[in-house]
Order: structure tokens, then sequence, then C-alpha cells
């Protein structure tokens, strides 16, 4: 198929092109042609907007209790005029939870914690992995055999398990957990780095950076970092998506969030055994981490294809 | 082949000291007091003090590790301090749960994954490779939680008093006998040893037991309860391994020796199964190990969701009361399951392409 991107660019006399076109121009079309990125980039641009205006999108106040405020009463069923409710009651789109607080609210409240926790985490993670690895591979010997094992009996537990553990050691809370699910997403930033350094180390751009005098700071951060940034940003959309998961997952067995922070995986978590008379209390958080954790995963596997140079030609 | 997996195992040995090491770490630097935390707030100094003294736990921290690594190898998990039972006796009754759990998980994960993501490849950019895909998406962003209980209202609630009703939680109905097969097979078996261990172990696995009596009643009953947990665990590796399975095969039904082979006239389902798919089993044994250690991760979820009492439910429960004999040695059995797995998915690798035995 002909696409843009395929064209060979207008030449002028000296052979040479006026148009140049950079990596992540040509990553970002790639990007927008494909669907189901797209489709991912439209659901977070909706949950930043959520995030971003909560406090005046929602009728109700996170950890507003309505006793006294309304009639109404715990767990009540969702109230929509459109659906048929009675307009002289008040419209709650997700009901009433347990403490009689708007659940539609806190749902939106919800977005700020969940993107929040997605992008520290994997932060952080980044920030030592990419450290850790880059020592391992740029100096080779000891370094890389203890922080690779290290890394290997760290990979060797369940993540979730092991965030559990770490949570407990900690204590729970949602920062602790988000701590945990950092530490054990390390290995994984560790590994992506070490393979890009020992891949280009002895590159002799790199070689020649050395013999110019260029420290090791400078060859690893200006030469080496750069080539090892593509498989960063994928491992960490898709990172990303699985702390989310993990931090909700924590929240749910009660070592994340604590009441009231209105977090999805702890709202759940809380009224998890009444699925059989307030469905809608379990099945709108889970919705919402659900759509959170599929946009970045969309995104994620878009970026994958339009930064692989092998894909380059195909459509 | 030999060589290749004796160095295989070797190298593992560090990773499992390293994991002895890490487990006797978290497990010693939980916060609280032990003494407090099992014999209650209103122990006294002198009460506790015996209670240390008792489980050794004021000892130098070095000579606990060694004392602590020293009965792991003999295959002595010590007594879980809050149960004060036997941790090995815990192990046997509750491994089979999750064993029994994760394997259906897997089996699903399977069945369905691989026939999907095939038929995916093959038609390329259909209807079912569209809608395949939307849903191996959604199922990979999937809480598992989440869909266990959504699950439970649908099949618990919703379609009671229809065929289609499954069980909310537990492993049996009450009423439903399962006694072990060794029992009905009128052995006679001792209390104690390993025999008697792996004999129990086994006759835990409800479907495997109902298989050995005969007891169909018990099969019935123990699929119905096993369904919907499993489908819960297995959706997001049933997901992955649908993605795992159609790229893999999009990558080789592309080349040039599936062309040839059709052209010299072989069948198109003989080449898809023989030529392509045994050349896209390689990527696929690598997700299908992952998920499986992902597996034990998600059968804490899973089990707390439908009330089961298995290795990942009574670990978190341990974590949170400071039962340190069992935190240690069920997180150990775990890492070690880990790593084992982890040795079959390179085994099968070096098996399944000479390449990297050879190398």
């Amino acid at each position: 198929m002909e696409n843009d991107e395929t064209k060979i660019p207008q030449l002028d006399k000296e052979g040479l092109s006026h148009k140049s076109v950079n990596l992540w121009q040509i990553t970002w079309r790639r990007l927008f042609r494909r669907r189901s990125a797209l489709v991912g980039m439209g659901i977070l641009g909706l949950l930043v907007f959520i995030a971003l205006t909560a406090q005046w999108l929602a009728p109700y106040g996170f950890d507003e209790v309505l006793i006294g405020k309304e009639n109404v009463s715990s767990r009540e069923k969702p109230c929509i005029h459109l659906l048929g409710c009675p307009a002289d009651q008040p419209q709650h789109l997700a009901g009433i939870d347990g403490n009689v607080r708007d659940q539609y609210s806190r749902l939106l409240y919800g977005a700020r914690l969940s993107l929040m926790v997605g992008f520290s985490t994997v932060t952080f993670a980044i920030i030592i992995g990419t450290v850790l690895g880059a020592i391992a591979g740029y100096f080779g010997g000891w370094w890389d055999n203890i922080i690779m094992r290290f890394m290997d009996v760290l990979l060797a537990f369940p993540s979730l398990l092991l965030a559990i553990a770490i949570v407990t050691v900690l204590g729970p809370g949602l920062i602790n957990a988000l701590i945990a699910i950092g530490i054990v997403s390390i290995p994984a930033y560790a590994r992506v780095m070490r393979a890009s350094v020992l891949t280009v180390r002895e590159m002799e751009y790199v070689s020649a950076t050395r013999a110019l005098g260029g420290s090791n700071m400078q060859i690893l951060f200006l030469r080496i970092l750069p080539n090892a940034l593509t498989p960063l940003i994928v491992q960490g959309t898709l990172g990303i998506a699985s702390a989310i998961l993990d931090a909700a997952a924590l929240s749910f067995l009660g070592l994340g969030a604590q009441p009231p922070t209105p977090e999805w995986g702890s709202m759940l978590g809380a009224e998890r055994n009444q699925v059989f008379t307030a469905p809608h209390l379990v099945f709108y958080p889970g919705l919402m981490i659900m759509l959170t954790v599929l946009s970045f995963n969309l995104i994620g596997d878009g970026l994958r294809d339009a930064l692989d140079p092998r894909l380059a030609h195909s459509s | 082949m030999i060589q290749y997996l004796i160095r295989r195992i070797f190298a593992s040995i560090p990773v499992l000291f390293g994991i002895l090491v890490v487990t006797f770490i978290i497990a010693r630097v939980i916060p609280g007091d032990p003494c407090k935390a099992i014999l209650g707030e209103k122990a006294t100094p002198q009460v506790c003090e015996r209670f240390i003294h008792e489980k050794g736990l004021d000892r130098p921290i070095s000579e606990q590790l060694v004392i602590y690594i020293g009965e792991v190898v003999r295959g002595d998990f010590g007594n879980s301090i809050r149960m004060n039972v036997p941790v090995t006796r815990l192990l046997i009754e509750r491994l089979p749960t999750t064993v029994e759990l994760s394997l259906a998980a897997l089996f699903i994960s399977i069945l369905f994954g691989i026939p999907l993501g095939v038929i995916s490849a093959v038609r390329h950019n259909s209807w079912v490779d569209v809608i395949t895909m939307i849903w191996a998406n959604i199922g990979v962003s999937m809480p598992v939680f989440w869909l266990g209980l959504m699950l439970m209202y649908v099949f618990s609630l919703l379609l009671k008093d229809t065929p289609f009703w499954l069980p909310p939680s537990g492993r049996v109905s009450p009423g439903v006998s399962n006694d072990p097969f060794f029992e009905v097979w009128g052995w006679t078996v001792g209390a104690e040893g390993i025999w008697a261990g792996l004999l129990v172990f086994l006759s835990r696995m409800n479907i495997l037991n109902a298989l050995l009596t005969g007891n169909w009643e018990l099969l019935r009953d123990a699929i119905k309860h096993l369904i919907l947990p499993a489908v819960a665990l297995g959706t997001i590796p049933m997901a992955l391994i649908a993605r795992m399975a159609r790229s893999a095969m999009l990558d080789v039904l592309g080349q040039d020796y599936i062309r040839t082979a059709r052209a010299k006239g072989l069948g198109k389902a003989g080449v898809i199964i023989k030529h392509a798919f045994s050349n896209a089993l390689l990527p696929l044994v690598t997700v299908i190990g992952l998920s499986l250690g992902g597996l034990l991760g998600g059968a804490v979820l899973t089990e707390t969701v439908f009330g089961l009492s298995g290795l990942g439910r009574t670990l978190f429960e341990a974590i949170t009361a400071r039962d340190y004999g069992i935190v240690q040695s069920f997180t150990v059995v775990i890492a070690v399951f880990y790593v084992a797995i982890n040795l079959l998915v390179d085994i099968s690798y070096a098996y399944l392409d000479p390449r990297i035995r050879l190398n």
C-alpha cells in the first residue's frame, strides 16, 4: 500500500533532501494510522480530561456523605433520569455506595489516582532500572553479575506476591503500594537497558567518543541511552498498564489505598461481598480499571509496532 | 542435550540460594512482634520471652539463616507459628487446590487461546480476526478479581434455576463424599512420611481423586466448582496466548517454504498444522511458561474471590498475621516452582530448536 512515509523525498540538484523526517515524526504518523492505538489514545484522553476536571465534573465530593442531605439509602441502585428514574429524585448515575456517597463522583476522582499510580511507579522503576541496567551492561564483570543475579531473584517471585510481601514490610497504604510495585517492575527495565548497552558498547561511535576524551557518564547518557529509548518507551507504556492492574489488586486486598480514598480497586474490594445485592458497586470500578489498562495496552502495542523498523513499509 | 541440561540446572542454584535469603529477610523485616501477633496483645513479657526462645527467634540472625537453609534443604519447613502444625502438612493440604486451579486455568487458556490465535492468523483481517483481537486486548486488561466477581454474579445469581448455574465458592458441595482414593482402595497408609504425604497430596486434587475412585458425582461437582475460578484466572493467559499464537503464525505463514509447500500440492490444513504451527511453537512455549508463573500470583486474587483456601490465600493471610514459618516456606515453594517452570521452558526451547542446545 502506498503511503507518505515510503515516498521518496524530493531531491534537489545536489541530490540532497530538503525535508528531513525524524524518528519521532515517523512514529507519530504510524501511530495515528493504527485504529487500535487511536482507540487507546481516545480512552486515555478522556481519562486525563476526567482526572483534570474531576472537581467540576463530579456532582458531589468523593467523601461527601449524603445522609440527611438527600433521601437516599445505602447501596441504592443507579438513578438515571434518561432511563426512566422519576425526575423528582436526585440523579445518581452509578448509584450510592455502602457509606451513602455518590459512586459516580468517586469514580471520576478515581481517575486521578489510577493515572498517578501508573505514571509514578513506572517513572520510579525506569529511573532505577535504567541506572542499574546501564551499570551492569557498561562496566560488566562483577557489577553485571551481582546486579543481574539480584534481578533474577526478584523475577523469581510472581510480581503480585512480591509486591504483597514488600507492602507488608512497609505497611499498608497507597504510597507504600506504589513503592512495592515500582520495585517489582525494576528488573524489566534493567534488562532492557542492559541489552541495549551491550549492543552499542563496542560500536565505533562509542569508541570515538572515548578516544575524544569523553567520560563514562557522557558515553552512557549521550551515546548509549538514546539508543535504548525506544524499547524503554514501549516497555514503559505496557508497564503502566500492569502497574495500574497490580495497584488495583493490592488495594482490593486492603493493602493499597485506604478508605475513604476513591481508588477503584479499594472501592471494589470494600463492596465485593455485596456483589449479589449491589452489583453496580462492583461493576463500575472494575470497568474503569479495565478501560484504563486497556488504553495503555493499546497505545503500548501501537508504539511497539510503530517503532519497529522491520514493519516500516507495512501499513 | 544432557550437557546443556546439567549446565542449566547448575545455573539456577545461585538463584535458588538468593530466593532463600530473600524470603528469610522478608519474613524477618515484616514489622510487628510475632509473639504479640500470635499470643495476643495481652501476652506478658515472661510468656513472650519463653515463646521467642522456643521458636529460636532470639539467636543471631546469621545463625537463624544457616539453621533455616539447613532445614529447607532437608525438606523440613518447621511449624506454622500461629496454627502450630507442621508447614509441610499445610502445604500438602492446600497446595492441591492451587495446583488444580492453575492447571485448569492453563488448560482452558491453551484450549481456546491457540485455536483462536491460529484461526485469526490464517483468516488475517477477517471478522474472526478482528473480534478475536478486540477480545484479546480486553482480556489482558481485565482485573482478575473483577472478572471473577462478575462471572459469579452472572452464573451464580442471574442464571439461578437454569442448567447453567454454577456454584459461587468452595471446592465441593456439602454432602458430596470425597474419600481419598487410597482409602477407597483399602490401602493402609501411615500418618507420616513422604509416601503418605504424596498420597494425601494427590487425593486432595478432587478431579484426579474422582477419576481414580470412579466417583462421578464428585467429578461433576468438582468440575462445576472449578469452572468459574479457572475461567477468571485463565482469561489473561488465554488472551496472551491467542495474541502470541496469531503473531507467530503470521510470521511463519508469510515465509517462502509455506508457499513452496502449498505449491507442491499439499493440503492447506496439513501445511498450517505441520509446517507452520510447529515452527510457531517456540514463542508460544515462552508465553505459556510465563503465564504459568503469573497464574500463581493471580491465584491469590482468585482464591480470595472464590473462597478457596489454597496456597495464595494462605500465604496472604500468613503475611498479614506475621506467621514466619508459612511466609518463608510458601514463598520458597512458589519461587522454586517459578524457577522450575523457567527451566522447563528453556529445556523445551532446546528440544524444539537444535540451534540453542548446540551453542
